[in-house]
């Protein structure tokens, strides 16, 4: 029923606009990987693999990305953990004040990111809000200074912030399964705990892998929550990458590192997508 | 459904840890934000426990502090270009998307929602490298066409969405009476898609309001919001900061409300932004 002008009309521009605001980007990142700055510091756009080789032979930068791999893991789990069974709360026995609550989990994603941080920087700093409030109830004498400026602060906070993105696709996987099932397997005599491990988890698993994905993601690649929070032993991966585009001025092997960066991170994308649908019912 | 309610006490016990669980993880989430108005009032400054001598001082410095002001219109203005080019590129695509079958249609589709799922820097990075390239000045504009490139997908996904419940014989009679497809799309398309454009366009306003991972490399001399805030964080910090994020969190809460109405009253659902996640999930 739409004519052939009207398809290419509503096709062109969009594609157009992505292809080179998007696609044009992104396979610069990759041509700029290849090449090179010269003494002079200009970009030598010759091809040659020699970032890549720098990127294997110094440890710095593969440590720094396991490490990184480590914090993103850290805020998967715990973000999984806290989600997990507040999604199960909701979908279950939240009974007529889920809607609310449900926006109650979407609620703080609406203060800035940054703030969020900020405040974290308020509440964990030596003269700051938890240590202050310590040495007032005289649990401690002198400030804790392994809560800021550290791999704990990171984690926190990005636990912190990718929390809610946990929640919602774990809640809405569970909200997607029929609860004649749940009945089904109590009338044929499982225990609670015996339906929600054979029925109620595995059939929620999509949501876990979605949820899991984006909280690794996110805070594989961030750089900020590090830069305010965490301290020498916080740096991660993104944090080379700013310098190197930076004061450091050397794209190039940035952009090899964005590269490697990109490719953890669509595997794993790539990976979740497949485990979704193993486990997603129907 | 029964066996929730029928009082085993395994089960009761169960509901009561969950629920336990639920408020310890609101805590969580909503402790920062606490202590960040709380804070805005507190004389002293941003640390310290107990608060003290609660003042609106902050407010009065924050309301003649013009460099935030500008900061504020700034994004704003950031906020609504971008606004007007997601959607512009981003109702077509949906249009697209759902009626028009075209070469790599499979790839576009994943292409735009990867601004989404990708940490911020390899966005920012490879728009920075692309103007770069073209010797484009890094000023507001530059942000607006990053902002506006990477948000299209949240117009895309909710308007498709939008499009899937849509009944196609309304644009079928509306041709087969005599309007033209321009017309079809301005009195019968757009105000059937009326939810979800609104909802996209809010969504799209915060997320850019809130945007600083591609802005940060983006940025010319004229800051947004988020990059003046992120400047004076590394300067040293005041109160200043949690009045201006408690004012835009009170703004952000007023538009919660606005759209939950909206949305309730139109049709009983409040997933806002549901659409967007289910799609990032796949």
């Amino acid at each position: 029923m739409f004519s052939r002008a009207y398809r290419t009309i509503v096709t062109v521009p969009p594609l157009a606009w992505v292809a080179v605001f998007l696609l044009v980007p992104y396979a610069l990142m990759f041509c700029y990987s290849f090449w090179s700055v010269s003494s002079a510091q200009t970009i030598v756009r010759s091809w040659n693999v020699a970032n890549y080789q720098e990127l294997l032979q110094k440890p710095v930068y593969w440590e720094t990305l396991l490490r990184s791999m480590w914090i993103a893991a850290r805020v998967m789990v715990f973000s999984l953990l806290l989600g997990y069974p507040l999604a199960y709360f909701l979908s279950f026995y939240a009974g007529k004040r889920k809607d609310l609550l449900y926006q109650m989990v979407i609620i703080p994603l609406w203060v800035s990111y940054l703030v969020r941080a900020y405040a974290w920087k308020t509440i964990l700093g030596s003269d700051g809000v938890l240590n202050t409030l310590l040495q007032y109830v005289h649990l401690t004498s002198h400030p804790l200074d392994f809560l800021l400026y550290s791999p704990f602060a990171v984690v926190l906070t990005l636990t912190h912030i990718y929390t809610p993105f946990t929640i919602l696709p774990i809640y809405a996987s569970l909200e997607h399964i029929p609860r004649n099932l749940v009945e089904a397997s109590h009338d044929l005599g499982a225990t609670p705990v015996q339906t929600f491990w054979k029925v109620i988890f595995p059939l929620s698993i999509p949501g876990v892998v979605a949820g899991a994905t984006f909280a690794f993601v996110l805070s594989l690649g961030d750089f900020l929550a590090p830069l305010l929070l965490g301290g020498p032993s916080g740096i991660m991966i993104s944090n080379i990458v700013v310098s190197l585009f930076g004061a450091a001025y050397n794209w190039p092997l940035g952009a090899a590192i964005s590269l490697c960066m990109l490719v953890v991170v669509v595997s794993l994308l790539f990976l979740s997508e497949r485990l979704e649908k193993k486990w997603s019912f129907s | 459904m029964e066996f929730l309610v029928s009082g085993n006490s395994d089960n009761v016990s169960r509901s009561r840890w969950l629920l336990l669980h639920a408020l310890a993880v609101f805590a969580f989430l909503y402790l920062p934000i606490a202590v960040l108005i709380l804070y805005s009032f507190n004389g002293p400054g941003v640390g310290g426990f107990p608060p003290r001598n609660l003042t609106f001082n902050w407010y009065r410095t924050l309301f003649s502090d013009g460099a935030i002001w500008d900061s504020v219109f700034n994004s704003l203005e950031v906020a609504f270009a971008a606004m007007a080019i997601s959607l512009a590129f981003g109702i077509p695509a949906a249009l697209a998307l759902d009626r028009s079958n075209f070469p790599g249609k499979a790839l576009f589709r994943r292409l735009v929602l990867l601004p989404l799922i990708l940490p911020g820097i390899i966005t920012g990075l490879s728009l920075l490298m692309l103007f770069d390239l073209a010797s484009t000045k890094l000023s507001l504009l530059t942000i607006v066409l990053g902002h506006g490139t990477a948000l299209i997908s949240v117009a895309t996904t909710e308007v498709f969405a939008g499009l899937q419940k849509l009944d196609r014989a309304q644009e079928e009679a509306s041709l087969d009476l005599g309007a033209n497809y321009w017309q079809t799309f301005w009195r019968v398309t757009v105000p059937n898609l009326k939810l979800p454009i609104i909802g996209a366009a809010l969504l799209i306003f915060t997320l850019s309001m809130d945007e600083i991972a591609v802005s940060f490399f983006l940025i010319g001399r004229e800051n947004t919001l988020p990059l003046e805030i992120w400047g004076r964080l590394r300067r040293g910090i005041t109160p200043e900061i949690n009045a201006i994020s408690t004012i835009i969190f009170a703004f952000s809460l007023v538009t919660i409300v606005f759209w939950y109405r909206l949305r309730v009253r139109a049709e009983g659902s409040v997933e806002a932004g549901a659409e967007l996640l289910a799609a990032t999930d796949s």
